[in-house]
């Protein structure tokens, strides 16, 4: 049976398709049989940064109302063998998504892989809602800035009471904090908030710590998820991820500042 | 920091007033989001039930759930109107 890992955080744009992304591409590396699921019903999205919006022929929704079987609408990815990308209807019918249907598909992918990566919307409504509510563990991607951090805190609340971990007794969802953008520079001058103080207002550990980098860009505009990219920092803080998400133990690295030459530090830059 | 930077007023430490912020507001709503669904129906009710009898202000009556050990406790507190 596989393990279903939930991609949340209650606000937008902070990074969570691209950490699916990511993420999906570092286990499928490792060698794990992978599936990632676009759960953003309307605004399909992960498609373009796994790079195969060309190749979507049939989506979530189709799957749900029987337009097609699942196998059909499963996505390989030209990279990995062992990886697939299930994608978001783009239906604007809010209803489309039904607990049954999900949970059909949800039971399927988890007997076929060993990780079944759902990639949630942002916002708490239904999409969101049922990303993280089969999860059995949660990342909770997270920008070292106040509104994101206060609607992780809600995210975080609902999954501990609501999800089917939690209505049906069993052991909690297990959560995870990724910090993305993060800037050492920044925090070192006081401009941002620390690793350790976003784990102590959370409450959760961290782990994974991606540095605000242009690469992060670059990849997407290219449909190569920033892991692929073993030059860059934020590729390889991804690896580290996916690394302690397996349970090793990695140092976590890009967190201190940069040091500066003497003529950056007289003249700045 | 540059020499020119000496010139510019250092803007305060913004992150420990944001971690500050957070540790507050993030209490505050965990307290109310954790209490149960019935709650404010639960409040008005009783309001009414109570109303019958006394003539008291719809703040007078406070509900809460709190977590005492493993336990739950719901308390109720209604403020009798004075004697005048």
């Amino acid at each position: 049976m596989g393990e279903i890992i939930v991609v949340t955080s209650g606000k937008g744009g902070v990074g969570k398709t691209t950490t699916s992304a990511s993420l999906a591409c570092g286990f499928a590396k490792r060698g794990k049989k992978t599936v990632v699921v676009d759960f953003d019903i309307g605004l399909r999205n992960l498609d373009l940064i796994m790079g195969c919006e060309r190749r979507v022929v049939y989506d979530f929704v189709n799957v749900i109302n029987g337009d097609c079987t699942l196998k059909q609408a499963l996505i390989k990815d030209k990279r990995f063998d062992n990886l697939a990308v299930l994608a978001a209807s783009q239906t604007k019918d809010k209803d489309a998504l039904t607990q049954e249907g999900v949970a059909k598909i949800i039971d399927d992918l988890k007997a076929e892989f060993d990780i079944v990566i759902c990639d949630s919307p942002a916002g708490i409504e239904r999409g969101a809602f049922f990303a993280m509510y089969f999860a059995d563990r949660a990342v909770v991607v997270v920008n070292p800035e106040v509104s994101s951090v206060r609607d992780s805190d809600r995210v975080l609340g609902i999954m501990a009471s609501k999800s089917r971990r939690a209505e049906q007794g069993l052991t909690a969802v297990k959560e995870h904090l990724l910090l993305t953008r993060y800037s050492a520079d920044r925090v070192e001058k006081g401009d941002m908030m620390s690793i350790a103080d976003v784990e102590e207002i959370l409450g959760v550990k961290v782990i994974g710590v991606i540095p605000e980098a242009p690469e992060v860009l670059s990849a997407s505009n290219s449909g190569v998820p920033v892991i692929l990219d073993e030059q860059a920092d934020a590729g390889l803080a991804y690896t580290d991820a996916v690394a302690r998400l397996l349970g090793e133990e990695r140092p976590m690295r890009f967190v201190e500042p940069k040091r500066k030459g003497f003529f950056q530090r007289m003249f700045g830059g | 920091m540059s020499i020119f930077d000496l010139f510019r007023p250092r803007p305060k430490n913004t992150a420990k007033l944001a971690k500050e912020r957070l540790l507050i507001i993030v209490a505050q709503e965990r307290g109310a989001h954790s209490a149960p669904d019935f709650l404010p129906l639960l409040k008005r009710e009783l309001l009414e039930v109570i109303r019958k009898y006394v003539n008291v202000d719809p703040d007078a009556v406070q509900v809460n759930v709190r977590s005492d050990g493993d336990q739950e406790l719901l308390e109720l507190s209604v403020t009798l109107p004075d004697k005048a």
